[in-house]
């Protein structure tokens, strides 16, 4: 094609277009090209997930999202709430627990355990996915290797009522001097330090999980970094594991009950933490189970999704910082701060997550008491708004600091859309109703407990999730001794009723400790307590069996089943 | 040719090492350590991880040990996914950032030229007029935004369907790859376009294409072989830059599409202070900047004979 006329300048060349459309198709083609190569090198990497279904009723298998990849999958050293929710799936202690929060026989079928003596009887039909049996050994091991100043474990202090294990972290005495010792094969004892009415249901905990030292050794420092670097005596074995994109866990033909599974495979086939777009695969039914933030409530009910709630067990409060330079150390501002605070306009008013309770007392409302529920039978003290009362408390404040004018406060807080919103509602309270100017100090998680641990800060909003089930995992926080009481707060009565908790073995007489020790956080404003968190999520109903927890493994799916929706 | 390479090459490590440095540093200098936990240690646990890591030492000692491994090739042990190589992470997760991030260019580079020359060939006409307003939209929203609404895209394309068109997140086929490419190439592509449009308006006027007009060679070959051709050569300049821009900047797309990027793996890394996976992460996307700026200079001399490199 030869143009021969020259086009008038105002006009559009058709050629010229002609042109770029040849220019257009050739990148077009390009593009494919390119595209085809990309496909068969990422086959050829091996890395991504398989679009599975969110049920399979084929392979009798689920497909779920999991909030990060699992930092530390060693049991001696793990610390987190991922790592927690893949070990309760694929290992099992000398207990477990059920699906109604009741202790079961785990690898232990009985025990006997009096005031500093317990002994375990295991069953001998419990194997490692490599065959070898689970053995009294692997737990004395276990144990050793957790408390060993060398493994550097950062949980190792629950194991603490294990007679001479904290002596071994403070590198006093030798590891072989623990308390736990292998009778034989399949009897395992166990000396305690002290008296520890609590200590069976440690042993769900994940630093209590045995561990096969054969293997562990043979991994030269490796166990538990890859699903080859792991054996496994729970309801599932690790089948697949990349970094990144995708776990995989398969059934454990080996596992003594293995009866009681009845899942073939749980695929997190997405390691994400976006919560709307795990909703969108959640929408695309590409897994079975996902978690609601308020922003996405409304489009959870337009498409009529079943929404469930869930207490979470944490529980969050208004940390004060009690150093002696600190305007908060004074109980009169701390009191006047208190009063002015209402749980239920923060919670239903301001915060608006679904599930979300107003706090009452650092124990909340699932931990059990003597006979039925804690707080059933120990009542948390009674808090009203006072504003009148709360300006009396400043003005006394500001008497004994020497002030003329209410001090300035550094609120501490996480660097989250939530933690602004959050930290705003209060000072906006604190300036309107007490004239306390109120700065927020917003951080990344590592920076903002290195200021809690330096007590740079005067509020700082913190939370504490359970460990076991017991009073004692909320009871003992703010105890003089204990290294997360990071605001320093002091109280000799406290102390001493923690340790009346710590040592009785009457359930009365503890709890009647534990009473105590909510109303002096109370009376002396220690802390303002918040809000119990509670999440909502949405659920595939064609997943059944599922149990959600406060304390262990949660959600919990060794248990779950399939069930076809039934035909119109 | 082979003496300016090397030139070239010395001046990178010199700024491989400046910016090791400099993150280094400024990294320890923040307060917060990736030993502290959300339970609290004794002092004397705590003394006893930060002697396993080296902590203890004074940071000018730590720096010399981190510089010396680091010389040999090896960026340590990741302080959050424990006993895992930095170079192994590295290893495995930039070639899906990288993969991700050819497609994106791609996308952008051919798509900036194509609309580019596009506008200016239909100059301030209807054409023009609305993939302006699209390239100024390009811009200035957020890649975020494109992500969640891109994603949003896919859940009710699949709906309305009734089959899967295209995963809504993931990573493994060439399907997964599609929206988070375009959604990552979008600012670039946006960005181009316009670089491109200026281009080639500049040059309607040169001399060199009044000359081409006047002894009546054709109008098409006039574009394709003296307005094209010489307009492409400033957005090749901005190409480098923008491969590095998007390979490394991809961390909201990674995030939303549930991708196992490097982009990701890096501010996870900033948000919990691992020590080691930030500074390997620092200086393996420092040494790629700075390889793909040598690299963009050597193509300019190819496409634009002018250019002889010194």
């Amino acid at each position: 094609m030869v143009d021969t006329v020259q086009a008038p300048k105002s006009s559009v060349s058709t050629s010229s277009v002609w042109q770029l459309v040849k220019y257009i198709f050739l990148a077009f083609t390009l593009m494919l090209l390119l595209l085809t190569c990309l496909h068969f090198v990422t086959l050829g990497l091996g890395i991504g997930t398989e679009s599975n279904a969110a049920v399979d009723f084929e392979s009798n298998s689920i497909t779920l999202n999991l909030g990060s990849e699992p930092p530390q999958l060693n049991s001696t050293r793990s610390t987190d709430m991922v790592s927690g929710q893949i070990l309760g799936h694929v290992m099992e202690g000398l207990i477990r627990y059920g699906p109604n929060n009741e202790i079961l026989p785990g690898i232990a079928t009985s025990w006997d355990i009096s005031e500093l003596t317990g002994t375990f009887y295991l069953r001998e039909d419990a194997y490692w996915s490599n065959g070898t049996p689970v053995t009294a050994h692997d737990f004395v091991f276990a144990w050793q290797t957790a408390v060993d100043p060398e493994t550097k474990s950062q949980y190792a202090f629950i194991l603490y009522p294990l007679k001479n294990a904290e002596a071994i972290k403070s590198e006093i005495m030798a590891v072989e001097e623990l308390g736990a010792t292998a009778l034989n094969d399949y009897t395992l004892q166990v000396e305690l330090e002290q008296p520890t009415p609590y200590f069976i249901k440690l042993l769900a905990f994940f630093t209590y999980l045995p561990i096969n030292r054969e293997f562990y050794e043979s991994t030269e420092g490796r166990y538990g970094t890859n699903a080859e670097d792991l054996i496994y005596n729970g309801p599932f074995v690790i089948s697949k594991w990349q970094h990144g994109s995708r776990l995989r866990l398969e059934k454990n033909h080996t596992y003594w009950n293995k009866d009681e599974t009845r899942l073939d495979a749980i695929d997190f086939g997405y390691i994400l933490s976006d919560p709307t777009a795990t909703i969108n695969l959640f929408a695309t039914e590409k897994i079975v189970m996902a978690g609601l933030q308020a922003e996405n409530i409304e489009r959870a009910l337009a498409n009529g999704w079943p929404i469930k709630e869930h207490v979470d067990g944490s529980v969050f409060y208004l940390g004060f910082n009690h150093r002696e330079e600190r305007p908060t150390s004074n109980r009169n501002l701390r009191k006047a701060i208190q009063m002015v605070c209402d749980q239920e306009e923060l919670v239903f008013k301001v915060l608006k997550t679904p599930g979300n309770r107003p706090g009452e007392s650092i124990f909340p409302v699932w931990l059990k008491g003597v006979e039925g529920f804690f707080r059933d039978e120990y009542p948390a003290p009674k808090h009203e708004r006072n504003i009148e009362l709360a300006k009396q408390y400043l003005n006394n404040a500001l008497n004994e600091l020497g002030l003329s004018e209410p001090p300035r406060l550094m609120f501490l807080t996480g660097d989250s859309e939530f933690s602004t919103k959050h930290a705003e509602y209060y000072q906006n309270l604190l300036k309107q109703n007490l004239g306390i100017e109120v700065r927020i100090d917003q951080q990344i998680f590592q920076q903002r407990l290195e200021k809690m641990t330096s007590g740079d800060y005067d509020i700082v909003a913190a939370g504490w999730g359970p460990d076991y089930d017991d009073v004692l995992t909320f009871g003992d926080l703010f105890t003089s001794w204990n290294a997360n009481n990071r605001g320093l707060f002091k109280n000799d009565e406290l102390d001493q009723n923690v340790q009346i908790a710590q040592q009785s073995s009457d359930p009365r007489t503890r709890m009647e400790a534990m009473d105590r020790v909510q109303h002096i956080l109370y009376e002396e404003a220690a802390i303002i307590v918040e809000y119990e968190r509670g999440s909502s999520y949405v659920a595939d109903d064609r997943v059944q069996g599922v149990t959600r927890r406060a304390v262990g493994t949660d959600p919990d799916f060794t248990r779950a089943y399939l069930v076809k929706p039934e035909t119109e | 040719m082979t003496r300016y390479v090397l030139m070239r090459l010395v001046q990178g490590v010199i700024t491989v090492w400046f910016i090791a440095t400099v993150t280094f540093f400024v990294m320890h200098s923040i307060p917060g350590n990736p030993l502290l936990n959300e339970k609290a240690v004794s002092d004397q646990v705590q003394e006893q991880l930060e002697k396993k890591y080296g902590l203890d030492k004074p940071v000018i000692v730590q720096y010399g040990i981190y510089m010396w491994n680091m010389i040999r090739g090896d960026f340590g042990l990741s302080f959050k996914q424990e006993e895992r190589p930095v170079n192994k992470i590295i290893a495995e997760r930039f070639p899906v950032s990288a993969i991700l991030g050819i497609l994106a260019i791609v996308i952008a580079g051919m798509g900036g030229i194509l609309w580019g020359a596009l506008t200016a060939l239909y100059r301030n006409r209807w054409p023009d007029v609305v993939i302006i307003i699209l390239v100024i939209l390009g811009i200035s929203v957020p890649s975020f935004v494109f992500a969640t609404v891109g994603q949003l895209g896919i859940v009710v394309a699949n709906r309305m369907l009734g089959f899967e068109l295209l995963p809504v997140a993931g990573w493994g086929t060439i399907w997964h790859m599609l929206v988070p490419a375009l959604v990552l190439g979008l600012g670039t592509m946006a960005f181009l376009t316009r670089l491109m449009r200026t281009s080639m308006l500049e040059i309607v006027n040169a001399d060199y294409i009044r000359t081409a007009r006047s002894k009546g060679v054709p109008v098409a070959q006039i574009f394709a072989k003296h307005q094209f051709r010489n307009a492409i050569l400033p957005v090749v300049t901005v190409l480098g830059p923008s491969i590095a821009a998007i390979t490394t900047g991809g961390f909201v797309v990674e995030n939303v599409f549930a991708i196992p990027g490097l982009g990701r793996t890096f501010v996870e890394a900033v948000q919990q202070s691992d020590y080691t996976v930030i500074m390997g992460t620092t200086v393996f996307y420092g040494a790629f900047l700075v390889l793909m700026v040598i690299v963009v200079d050597l193509v300019y001399a190819l496409i634009d004979p002018r250019v002889r490199l010194q």
